[in-house]
């Protein structure tokens, strides 16, 4: 790694929380962005020569901060003065060198940062870009190859988004208990977005893939700052074990191969150990939530050597937990799957005729009914089932994973019903 | 003498490492171990989790306290450690600095002479793999 690589990964750590601290100052996100930017310059031309600071992040802040400044004087030649309350506290910039570590604020400056990204009117993709962009950093290449679209097009999806999140105002007090609570389960949420998009791209698009590893740091950021989170720290738990299979879950033709057949030698365990730490800190606080039940799920995948080990008693337990902590027919759905491995097809059969109007148009839906209807030997119903899935596939990934699935019906040793 | 050499950094940084960066760093710190592993002086090696994996037991008034999180709240954090026998305090300042060189996550190495307390008797394969 050389100097200049060490450096811009040292200024990516430190984004967040200088860019949050510089959005407090100043109080709009482009007079923030550009103060950064020029901080980050700034610290490319002198600290190859002087070596970094002890403190990255409180350089990066007062050297921004100062830059701000000098902006805002410029700008304001120009223009009519801003209001004095436009820009806080800007008199005693010798201070804040002092407070700079003040963790009580710099926490909800991360949050804030990451909670003006989650603006309800956003749609989930413009969360997600906007998120990658302010917080993460991401430059619009990156994101728009990720999102396989132009450049212009994602530019413009950012400004308008950015536009957006500015009209709509930025909460700038600091927020009060409950407040933060629910601050924290929206960004939750938009992380685990953010993951999904990398999850579900898979490795057919490498840039997107790296929006896992971007959640996974984005989510341990989270914890940093909220350590005492079990719903945190069941999204971490849950996004690593999803993580761990990431080289078991396709076949070098990029078929998609189900858990059950996947080798699990491929899965990484540092992820999965740290998972389960987290999970057993997480318990500890005995306020269950659905991040740390999906995690307790997937770690019981995790903790099986072979598929035949796995626990389904208790995975179909945790399922109805699961129901009743955040009811959906997907997770309905996925509780049938657990039960068909206790009890049969037939039983997880009857479980699905309640969800099929909800789910009539879900990929999986119709996949996980091919395949059961085929284990219970109902040839015919099964392939309609599968060639509804075929026409529902999100992606090439998954329609050849059905078109497999359909080779199995035709094959000899397949109970004709 | 026995020698822990511990290793700190900003854990920020560390963890934004890419996978290839990563493994790049991992390879040379391994090359650099690899002498001394031959000559028989070095004894285990460890990486810590992230500090969000951490758990501290802290003396209360009455029972201990259980906190989520690391002993302290610091910029720098402990993030793995060898353990080593060396003749001298110069052989461990050197290994130090050989790990210094190919590690640009690390900020400091504290040599620290230790000595055994419990030989260790772990039975779980965790720990030999």
């Amino acid at each position: 790694m050389t100097d200049i690589a060490w450096i811009e990964l040292a200024l990516t750590a430190a984004r967040p929380q200088a860019l949050g601290a510089l959005l407090r100052y100043f109080r709009d996100l482009d007079i923030a962005e550009e103060a950064f930017q020029e901080a980050c310059l700034r610290a490319i031309r002198t600290w190859p020569d002087k070596g970094p600071p002890r403190d990255p992040t409180a350089w990066l802040i007062f050297v921004g901060r100062n830059s701000g400044i000098d902006q805002v004087r410029k700008r304001s030649k120009n223009d009519p003065l801003p209001e004095e309350e436009a820009f806080s506290d800007l008199s005693d910039a010798e201070d804040d060198i002092a407070d700079r570590l003040d963790n009580s604020n710099y926490r909800d400056d991360i949050l804030r940062l990451m909670f003006i990204c989650c603006h309800p009117d956003l749609p989930n993709t413009q969360q997600i870009a906007l998120a990658l962009r302010i917080v993460s950093g991401l430059t619009v290449p990156q994101i728009a190859r990720a999102f396989l679209v132009g450049e212009s097009a994602m530019e413009q999806r950012i400004t308008r988004a950015k536009a957006r999140v500015a009209k709509a105002g930025v909460p700038f007090e600091t927020p009060g208990a409950e407040e933060r609570a629910e601050r924290l389960g929206i960004v939750s949420s938009m992380i685990y977005l953010v993951f999904n998009e990398g999850y579900s791209a898979g490795i057919t698009n490498k840039d997107s893939a790296a929006f896992c590893d971007e959640a996974i740091r984005l989510a341990r950021l989270l914890l940093r700052i909220f350590p005492g989170e079990p719903e945190i720290m069941g999204l971490l738990a849950l996004m690593l074990l999803q993580h761990s299979r990431a080289h078991a879950r396709f076949d070098g033709q990029g078929q998609i191969v189900l858990l059950e057949d996947q080798n699990r030698l491929l899965w990484d365990r540092r992820q999965i150990n740290e998972a389960l730490a987290l999970l057993d800190k997480a318990i500890r606080h005995r306020k269950p939530g659905s991040y740390q039940v999906q995690a307790a799920i997937s770690a019981l995948h995790a903790r099986a050597a072979k598929p035949e080990d796995t626990d389904w008693a208790e995975i179909t337990l945790l399922y109805s937990l699961l129901e009743r902590l955040h009811p959906s027919p997907v997770v309905s759905l996925n509780k049938a799957v657990a039960v068909s491995k206790l009890r049969g097809p037939d039983a997880a059969l009857d479980m699905l005729v309640p969800l099929a109007d909800a789910l009539g148009s879900y990929f999986y839906f119709h996949g996980v009914k091919g395949g059961l209807l085929m284990q219970s030997g109902r040839k015919a119903e099964a392939r309609e089932a599968f060639d509804r899935a075929i026409a529902l596939a999100n992606s090439p990934a998954e329609c050849a994973h059905i078109r497999q699935q359909i080779d199995k019906l035709g094959e000899v040793g397949v109970p004709v019903g | 003498m026995l020698y822990a050499i511990l290793c700190y950094a900003h854990e920020e940084t560390v963890f934004a490492w890419s996978k290839d960066e990563e493994d790049a760093v991992m390879a040379k710190l391994l090359e650099v171990q690899a002498p001394y592993a031959k000559a028989g002086k070095l004894g285990p090696v460890g990486r810590l989790m992230p500090t969000t994996a951490a758990t501290t037991v802290r003396k209360g008034k009455d029972e201990a306290l259980v906190i989520d999180g690391p002993f302290a709240e610091t910029k720098e954090v402990l993030l793995g450690f060898y353990t080593a026998e060396f003749d001298t305090l110069d052989e461990a300042v050197t290994f130090s600095k050989e790990l210094s060189a190919v590690n640009p996550g690390s900020s400091s190495y504290e040599i620290r002479p230790f000595y055994v307390f419990h030989p260790g008797d772990m039975k779980n394969s965790e720990s030999k793999t």
